[in-house]
């Protein structure tokens, strides 16, 4: 088998950590944002969405950056947070999973949105003739039919903070032990003089980690779907 | 008692309907088109009427005067659609004890007993909606309205989508219902037969207006 050494595995417990933490923070806003764009029109709605899906499409370096002068120790949110809550981001692994986070939201969002859109809204007045209200129509209704979309996002955003690189090396560096990923340590170990090899462990440990996240991914969301057709 | 006084625009459509029922089954009889679901959406509070007075045993439900509108998770009024709506995630069993858990009741065994055997749906307890034919759905969905304990029961052509051997087969669970449950009934529907069985008193709706006002013999000679 790999012989990892414990260089290795340190990246490789951080990179889970942060694309764990990343997921679990991006979900509750994800939730609300997706049940927005579904269900609501608003007076900037459009914007919203540009806004969201702005982290796919400019470069990473880029979304990296911005966190960097926003987020940053002197940056204006970064500087409030630090002085008024004790929350650092800056070169820290919480600014990693941050920035793993945005970069993942969209995806996250996009699967749910459309999850909830095909939900038969007829569902939820029945709902709310049996005495349910709005927030009790969404955790007993809504959430539970959108779970394949769910599911769908969760491991989209799971595996785009497993993988991502751009932003968070902009952002938070490249430190061992910190904010090294398994992403940032192949790319360290690939400028190094005979890194070829611990490169190598690290890239089949990500491809073993992404396998193992779409089989799980495809197994959650067939058991989902197989109870809305009674077989549960 | 319900007591309607409403005014709706939808569109070029305008139902303006007043009427009152002292209990029993109200039918509300009309074409397909005259307005009668809206009339219940109302009713049930999933669509607000422009202007009037809707008032369950001398309570208002909605009043524009006075900008009452009771929202329809309050209002305890059971409803019964056309497609049953139930949900598909949850068990049959679920799907009738929904009620009850979102009022916060508590549990009920004998009651639940009662209607169970009543619509004879004990043998489907444990089977999600995606496996029962369209009379077992209804069945279940007038059983689900029914367990949250309505002030009112709003069937919306609960038989519309079944061919005539399902209709014989609930048509009498509904007539047991109306003899048994003490809940006062709006029975929607455009098939006079049907109304002819069930009906206490009937409301004509034309065009979205109150054409009629009587008992079944409104219904004879008609389609």
């Amino acid at each position: 088998m790999l012989d990892l050494s414990p260089d290795e595995w340190v990246a490789i417990r951080l990179s889970l950590k942060i694309a764990v933490v990343a997921t679990a923070a991006a979900l509750p806003f994800g939730l609300a944002v997706a049940w927005l764009l579904a269900r609501r029109s608003f007076w900037g709605k459009a914007l919203l969405d540009g806004l969201i899906h702005l982290p796919l499409v400019l470069p990473p370096v880029v979304t990296g950056y911005l966190l960097l002068i926003s987020f940053g120790r002197r940056g204006p949110i970064g500087a409030f947070l630090a002085d008024n809550l004790g929350i650092v981001f800056s070169f820290r692994w919480t600014g990693a999973a941050l920035a793993c986070a945005i970069m993942g939201f969209p995806l996250l969002v996009r699967p749910l949105r459309l999850a909830i859109e095909a939900i038969d809204r007829k569902l939820e007045d029945a709902a709310a003739t049996l005495g349910a209200d709005r927030l009790w129509v969404f955790l007993t209704v809504t959430l539970p039919l959108a779970m394949p979309g769910l599911i769908a996002g969760m491991v989209l955003c799971f595996a785009k903070a497993l993988g991502e690189f751009g932003a968070t090396i902009t952002f938070v560096s490249n430190i061992p032990g910190e904010t090294q990923t398994i992403s940032a340590a192949i790319y360290s170990f690939t400028q190094i003089p005979g890194g070829d090899a611990a490169a190598g462990r690290l890239v089949a440990v990500a491809i073993v980690i992404s396998l193992a996240a779409l089989v799980a991914a495809e197994w959650l969301a067939r058991r989902a779907g197989m109870r809305f057709h009674g077989e549960g | 008692m319900l007591a309607l006084d409403v005014e709706k625009r939808l569109g070029d459509f305008f139902i303006a309907v007043r009427f009152e029922s002292a209990g029993g089954v109200t039918a509300l009889f009309g074409a397909s088109g005259a307005g009668k679901t809206t009339v219940a959406n109302m009713i049930a509070g999933l669509i607000a009427p422009d202007r009037g007075r809707i008032a369950l045993d001398h309570t208002a439900l909605f009043d524009s005067s006075a900008r009452i509108n009771v929202p329809a998770h309050r209002r305890r009024i059971g409803y019964v659609f056309q497609e049953g709506r139930l949900f598909p995630h949850l068990s049959v069993a679920a799907n009738l004890d929904y009620g009850r858990r979102m009022h916060g009741l508590a549990r009920d065994s004998a009651e639940m007993a009662r209607i169970v055997n009543l619509l004879d749906i004990g043998n489907l307890l444990e089977r999600r909606p995606g496996r029962l034919s369209g009379g077992e759905r209804q069945r279940v969905a007038v059983g689900r309205a029914l367990l949250m304990h309505p002030r009112l029961l709003l069937l919306d052509e609960p038989l519309a989508s079944l061919d005539e051997t399902r209709k014989r087969e609930i048509l009498p669970y509904l007539e047991r219902l109306r003899d048994n449950a003490r809940v006062p009934m709006v029975y929607v529907s455009h098939n006079a037969g049907e109304l002819a069985r069930l009906a206490t008193s009937v409301v004509l709706i034309d065009g979205g207006r109150v054409a009629a006002v009587g008992g079944p013999e409104l219904l004879a000679n008609r389609p």
